[in-house]
């Protein structure tokens, strides 16, 4: 009984009956309860809003992909009959007994719908990918099948799409002269893996750096952030172990959690007591079929993965676990990615030296992967020291604190101009939500005429209808570049009609969660 | 939006209607298609349109009481209503 007197460290339950997912139950009348607030006893608040889609606005979407489904199903026809020139993959003649390979509605999506706004991604750029970048003008002649090179550049494009948060991704600076010292010291591959010759002094020394920043025992360090977590899963976890996983897990987790063997269950996003209820069903029920109890848990909660958070928040651009005062001795396995922040490539994974060392000999990414490349690891080891201030200066300090002040100005900005932005106030990453098929290319389109770059996301990477523009923002930007970009933004969410906002937030259990994907791996 | 004279307005609307639709992705062809499909479907609402508003206007002239068995104004078809458009005591 003395459990349920304490506050607990998720927020949720507690003496006086539990608030749903730790809400702040205002008086009568106030609308306070639509921002969640998801722990009472973190040092700061957890300000999370998803404004509720119009439901003009989500009729509509619908309506345009209905109009595209239509026309979709007509190319199609076309294509079939030979009354128009195929251009995508079909079933081979030979094989046409088989299985077929082009036939579910992903097929159908990339050659109907995705091929008619496909220029508003994978743009090549030829610089380094700072504040400004420069882009290759491209042009399709026959409706983005194939795409041409003019050979002209677009200089000076305001960069809002690279996760740079704190401008590390320079030409010049401190880590670039220390990066070309190690490469001539070092040479750029090292053509062995860490458990053969390939065990450089420098990743010994990163690895010492990064658990002193992190504050964990051990660290390790990994050649790719993707392959950190989508290889050391399987090594943690396996057949008869449960995995318990947020719905919004990123794909590099999920695959981990489906190569281990695991059995995997889902909880709803940030949703303390929908991973209790599943936690304490799978403690009573036991393993699928044999009932036996669990070899172990694996709670991807405690396993942190901050491939985005690390160096981007916190008083000390520590990640989340510094953002919330929390102890990093608390979470049992810190991940993270050198790709974002610190403008290098790679992971982490920090914790226990006992599993620390249990990683090294037993995951795929030490035992088969290229360890990191000299240059790349100085990157790091420079721009980690430059957050901690052991360079002697204050810039590392100085740039997650304008990274802060970026991004409280920013989104506080785009929502007075009326735009529906998703979550976190202090995330740098700012999601606007565009919702209809067709404004997904326009806004993309509009926005490079204008000199901006932005990342343009839709299905299948958000629910068919959230198609969103995810701005970056960087330490890098300035107030200026900001403003103009502000600018732009306003004028295009004027054209297009994108500020569909009305104010009103809902709290995040209301968001749609699909049973389907709970799912089960039976071995 | 500030819009400066009516024909920018239209044009403005005009693209919204082309973003909502998702005419604004198409090929030229198939905006052909789809805009020659849509006037047609607007053609075919004025005119039947314009047909009911004749038969209602015709129909609020007469004895309701008279024709109750007859026909409802509330259970018109197309069928019926070419049926009994020419047969319509004046």
């Amino acid at each position: 009984m003395e459990l349920h007197e304490r506050p607990r460290a998720n927020g949720c339950g507690g003496a006086r009956g539990a608030l749903r997912n730790g809400f702040v139950r205002g008086p009568p009348g106030t609308q306070i309860n639509h921002i969640v607030h998801n722990g009472g006893l973190y040092k700061r608040p957890f300000n999370e809003a998803f404004e509720e889609t119009p439901m003009l606005v989500a009729v509509l979407t619908y309506v345009g992909y209905g109009v595209l489904t239509l026309f979709g199903y007509l190319r199609d026809f076309m294509r079939q009959w030979k009354i128009e020139k195929c251009q995508n993959a079909t079933e081979r003649e030979e094989q046409k007994d088989f299985v077929p390979l082009y036939q579910d509605f992903e097929n159908f999506y990339n050659r109907n719908l995705y091929m008619r706004i496909r220029d508003s991604w994978n743009r090549p750029i030829c610089s380094v990918p700072g504040a400004k970048v420069d882009m290759m003008e491209r042009v399709s002649h026959d409706y983005n099948w194939t795409f041409t090179y003019t050979g002209r550049v677009i200089k000076d494009i305001i960069n809002m799409g690279s996760y740079n948060y704190l401008g590390f991704a320079q030409k010049t600076g401190a880590c670039q002269e220390a990066a070309a010292k190690v490469l001539s010291q070092y040479g750029a591959g090292v053509c062995s893996t860490r458990q053969e010759m390939g065990n450089l002094d420098k990743h010994e020394e990163l690895e010492k750096l990064v658990a002193r920043f992190l504050g964990v025992e051990s660290a390790m360090a990994y050649g790719m952030g993707f392959a950190t977590n989508s290889m050391n899963i399987p090594a943690l976890v396996g057949k008869g172990c449960l995995i318990l996983s947020d719905e919004l897990n990123h794909a590099s987790l999920v695959l981990g959690a489906r190569l281990s063997g695991a059995t995997i269950r889902i909880f709803k996003h940030n949703n303390m007591q929908s991973l209790e209820k599943l936690l304490k069903d799978a403690i009573v029920h036991g393993q699928p079929r044999t009932r036996r109890p669990w070899k172990k848990i694996l709670i991807l909660y405690l396993y942190l993965d901050e491939a985005h958070s690390i160096g981007a928040l916190g008083p000390s651009g520590r990640g989340v676990v510094d953002y919330f005062g929390l102890d990093p001795e608390d979470v049992d396995v810190m991940m993270g990615t050198f790709t974002k922040s610190f403008g290098a490539a790679g992971g982490y994974i920090g914790g226990k030296k006992e599993l620390i060392d249990y990683l090294r000999t037993y995951s795929h990414s030490a035992a088969y992967a290229t360890s990191m490349s000299p240059p790349v690891v100085e990157q790091i080891i420079t721009s980690v020291k430059c957050i901690m201030g052991e360079d002697g200066t204050t810039i590392g300090r100085a740039r997650v604190q304008q990274l802060a002040e970026n991004t409280r100005y920013f989104r506080r900005r785009l929502k007075e101009m009326g735009f529906i932005i998703y979550g976190n106030e202090d995330s740098p990453v700012v999601p606007l939500m565009l919702y209809m098929p067709a404004k997904i290319g326009a806004f993309g389109r509009e926005m490079l005429k204008r000199n901006i770059g932005v990342v343009v996301v839709g299905f299948p990477a958000t629910p068919i209808i959230e198609s969103r523009a995810r701005f970056c923002l960087s330490a890098a930007h300035t107030k200026e570049m900001l403003d103009t970009a502000l600018k732009e933004i306003n004028e295009v969410g004027d054209l297009l009609q994108l500020k569909y906002s009305r104010r009103r937030l809902v709290p995040l259990l209301d968001r749609p969660f699909d049973e389907t994907t709970y799912e089960e791996t039976e071995d | 939006m500030d819009v400066k004279n009516t024909p920018s307005y239209l044009y403005w609307l005009f693209c919204q209607f082309e973003l909502i639709t998702c005419s604004y992705l198409m090929e030229p062809w198939e905006k052909v298609l789809f805009y020659s499909f849509n006037l047609a479907m607007l053609g075919l609402l004025l005119y039947t349109t314009y047909i009911c508003l004749a038969f209602h206007a015709s129909s609020l002239k007469i004895n309701p009481l008279k024709y109750k068995n007859t026909m409802s104004p509330f259970s018109l078809t197309p069928y019926s209503l070419l049926f009994t458009f020419h047969t319509l005591p004046v």
